[in-house]
């Protein structure tokens, strides 16, 4: 008898939240979806009232000689100091955090939350729209027109249905990076055009006892660039819009690109612990072979020099012997002036006071963007801008964006972290040598459908 | 050492059992029993309203979201209802039962449950027989039995991370013993990860399980031994017809602790095995699989089915091992509140 009663209790103490919060919820209802207007409005009483604003990016890692050779860090610090003596009544709180720990955990937690930061770093694409239809994000489309102009297209990464909800401050394709020395010593002239060239390249490096590339696939991402190459290259450019826009992914090509690095991971042209390497962090960074000159090859987006420098003892990698190239033509050949890359971007979130815009709008003013430009960390999106990166390889990824004819933004981040994590599985699975390439396809239309 | 006696106990507890008193009147009576229900709501409401703010409320939340397709904004909508979908659904996409990412991760917590009861349960009870006999710099070698159970999981995860790492001190001392054709991408590859895991899981916990079984050894009497010593019984006879099954009670509720912590193991998991490897299916357990598939990629309505179905599997073994093994050690160990 007594344990049912206690039987009993339990259950009823059980049933009490669950009813409560059914009740609640048929009570509430989500928020509505952003409609084609956008916002119009302009703010009138600017810097009238003392603001405290609140920003996360994630540039979190001190520059090893802060004065003489300063990085983001000191440079965004630098920023919100300017920024606050233009505008006495805006005082900037910072707070920078790892990126992946950032975009993956904190920032969605902080959006659920009543207490969001006022600006936080923005990846675009399929992740900007998620938190538009969820009202996290302000539409700055009014306030940032001329910064829209300015930037051009790859602004429209940050808007959804036509309304602007972020802007980019750094924007660039990604590539390969080469030791230099390594190739003229396995007897490479040229950095590799074409798939064919690549493999024969493959093939000399290890002649020389050299691991071809090295890839941080335990982060996962790293490893799934490799089919996002193979995947821009083997689809048609119709294909990949209709995937980013309905989810489509029924075209042949998804699987081809499977099977295409599935054949390129065959001729075993990465370190043979691949899956237990991260990227620039951990017991074994994909970046410390670079630096130890025991690989040649990584490709990475354009802050991976920044990566690789911070690996080595005394900040400066492998010097003059880094070079970079844009990736050959993969798979099927298709446009070779198609590259994938992305962006870093900044968003205020719903509430923020309008000084929030304002600031965003310093950021990515042409003054600002020029002394980016000369931290060597990255690629200016603001037009003017441009001559004042100094950095011969952040130099060479600049002129390789320009000369592309489409830049496909990284897909995991087109389609959303729904799909974008249950593809980058399925790719490490083929990595691993235990999934197919249909799996991808599959686990894509699964992700989709959840 | 000295032998502890439980009938001054059982005495005790018979000596301070209240005389039962003449009968009241009615109206004491009702005071009395209103005055016993305000103690025990005013010392159990502080309890009360913690647990139910910080465990059972949660529960509910994620049972009830585990109901929606519901990426996180706002609340669920009505629309975003999905019924038991979550759970049971065949095709695409699959419920958590029949999803093989999660069925691989409950294959792999299988593998930790029973490696965890078979590796550490002889080792510890060796070590356990051998320490409890007396010999010079016994405390020390108990102290250092302990040790790896003191450092936290993170701690140990970071540093099996950089022991095990391609090329790191794990792989050099087996160079060095001439071992080099064993050597394994220990967390590197989908299909050695797990026995990895198993591995550190074993190197951490094995002192705990040394520990109570040496503290249940401490309860065994002396007399026993030595009577049956004077009756012409080896030290192994000994230890295996007296001492071993008066530790019963003791391995059975280590087995118990053992059991559940394999369900849930996480942090040892997370930190050693890097994200990429998991999402290849090496070393993933059900715990990194929910977050890795319902926090990362922000699906909280599938995330939440995974957790609610990890805490039915834990609650049910733990629920069947009381039932069959913990029953009889547990008999008069709970108060039923009747006097």
């Amino acid at each position: 008898m007594a344990r049912s009663r206690r039987a009993r209790v339990v259950l009823a103490l059980l049933a009490t939240p669950t009813l409560l919060f059914t009740t609640t919820a048929c009570l509430s209802s989500k928020p509505e979806a952003t409609g084609p207007t956008c916002d119009t409005s302009t703010p009138t009483d600017l810097y009238k009232n003392p603001v405290t604003l609140t920003w996360w990016h994630n540039y979190n890692v001190p520059a090893a000689d802060p004065v003489n050779k300063p990085g983001g860090l000191e440079y965004w610090q630098k920023v919100a100091d300017d920024f606050h003596a233009l505008h006495p009544t805006v005082t900037i709180q910072i707070t920078a955090v790892e990126s992946n720990e950032l975009q993956r955990t904190k920032i969605p937690a902080a959006l659920k939350s009543n207490d969001p930061p006022d600006l936080f770093q923005a990846w675009g694409g399929g992740e900007i729209a998620d938190q538009a239809s969820a009202g996290y994000v302000k539409d700055i489309t009014a306030q940032t027109k001329d910064e829209v102009a300015n930037i051009g297209a790859s602004s429209s990464i940050w808007a959804v249905n036509g309304c602007q909800y972020g802007l980019p401050f750094r924007m660039g394709i990604e590539g390969i990076f080469y030791n230099k020395a390594l190739f003229a010593q396995a007897g490479i002239s040229a950095p590799p055009k074409t798939m064919d060239e690549l493999n024969a390249d493959v093939t000399k490096l290890k002649g020389i006892n050299v691991v071809p590339i090295t890839v941080a696939a335990g982060d996962g991402w790293p490893a799934a660039h490799w089919w996002y190459q193979f995947a821009i290259h083997d689809c048609p450019a119709t294909v990949l819009a209709a995937a980013a826009k309905d989810k489509n992914f029924d075209d042949a090509c998804f699987v081809k690109a499977g099977d295409d690095l599935k054949a390129f991971v065959g001729t075993q042209p990465f370190q043979p612990d691949f899956l237990g390497s991260k990227f620039g962090s951990g017991a074994n960074p994909s970046g410390a072979l670079i630096v130890q000159k025991k690989a040649a090859m990584e490709l990475m987006g354009d802050w991976d020099e920044g990566t690789i420098n911070g690996l080595s003892a005394d900040g400066k990698g492998i010097g003059a012997d880094l070079g970079w190239f844009p990736v050959p033509a993969l798979g099927s050949g298709g446009d070779p002036t198609v590259q994938l890359g992305g962006g870093d971007g900044f968003a205020c979130s719903k509430n923020a006071p309008p000084e929030c815009v304002e600031f965003l709008k310093y950021i990515v003013s042409p003054d600002v963007q020029t002394g980016y430009a000369k931290l060597g960390v990255g690629i200016p999106v603001s037009k003017g801008a441009g001559p004042a990166i100094t950095d011969p390889v952040i130099q060479s990824i600049a002129q390789a964006t320009n000369n592309a004819t489409s830049v496909q933004l990284w897909l995991d981040t087109q389609y959303g972290s729904a799909i974008g994590d249950a593809m980058n599985a399925a790719i490490v699975k083929i990595f691993d040598g235990s999934g197919s390439s249909q799996d991808v396809v599959t686990a894509i239309k699964t992700a989709a459908a959840r | 050492m000295t032998t502890t006696d439980s009938t001054p106990d059982l005495a005790g507890r018979v000596l301070t059992r209240p005389a039962r008193l003449r009968p009241l009147p009615n109206s004491s009576r009702a005071a009395r029993s209103r005055r016993k229900w305000y103690e025990i709501i005013g010392l159990t409401s502080p309890a009360l309203i913690i647990y139910t703010v910080f465990v059972l409320l949660p529960m509910g939340f994620a049972l009830f979201y585990s109901l929606f397709k519901w990426k996180g904004a706002g609340w669920p909508a009505p629309s975003d209802f999905n019924g038991v979908a979550n759970y049971f659904k065949r095709g695409i996409p699959p419920g958590v039962i029949f999803d093989s990412g999660f069925q691989h991760a409950l294959l792999n917590n299988a593998i930790i449950l029973f490696g965890s009861l078979i590796i550490q349960g002889p080792i510890a009870l060796a070590v356990s027989l051998l320490l409890n006999r007396r010999f010079r710099g016994r405390a020390v070698f108990r102290l250092l039995a302990f040790v790896p159970y003191i450092l936290a999981e993170v701690t140990v995860g970071i540093m099996w991370g950089i022991i095990l790492g391609n090329g790191g001190v794990a792989d050099s001392v087996m160079k060095s013993a001439g071992l080099a054709g064993l050597i394994q991408p220990w967390l590197a590859n989908s299909k050695v990860a797990i026995w990895t895991v198993l591995g550190i899981l074993t190197w951490k916990y094995v002192g705990f399980a040394i520990i109570l079984f040496l503290a249940g050894l401490a309860n065994v009497p002396d007399e026993l031994s030595e009577a049956a010593a004077i009756d012409g019984a080896s030290w192994w006879q000994i230890q295996r017809h007296v001492t071993i099954p008066l530790l019963g009670p003791t391995i059975r509720i280590w087995m118990f602790l053992s059991i559940i912590g394999s369900l849930q193991v996480f942090d040892v998991v997370y930190v050693t095995v890097p994200r990429g490897l998991r999402q290849a299916g090496g070393g993933t357990t059900m715990a990194t699989y929910m977050v890795d598939n319902g926090f990362f990629p922000q699906l909280w309505g599938y995330g939440s089915a995974i957790a609610v179905t990890l805490f039915v599997i834990a609650f049910a073994a733990a629920l069947i091992f009381q039932r069959f093994f913990l029953r009889r050690d547990l008999e008069g160990a709970l108060t039923t509140g009747r006097t």
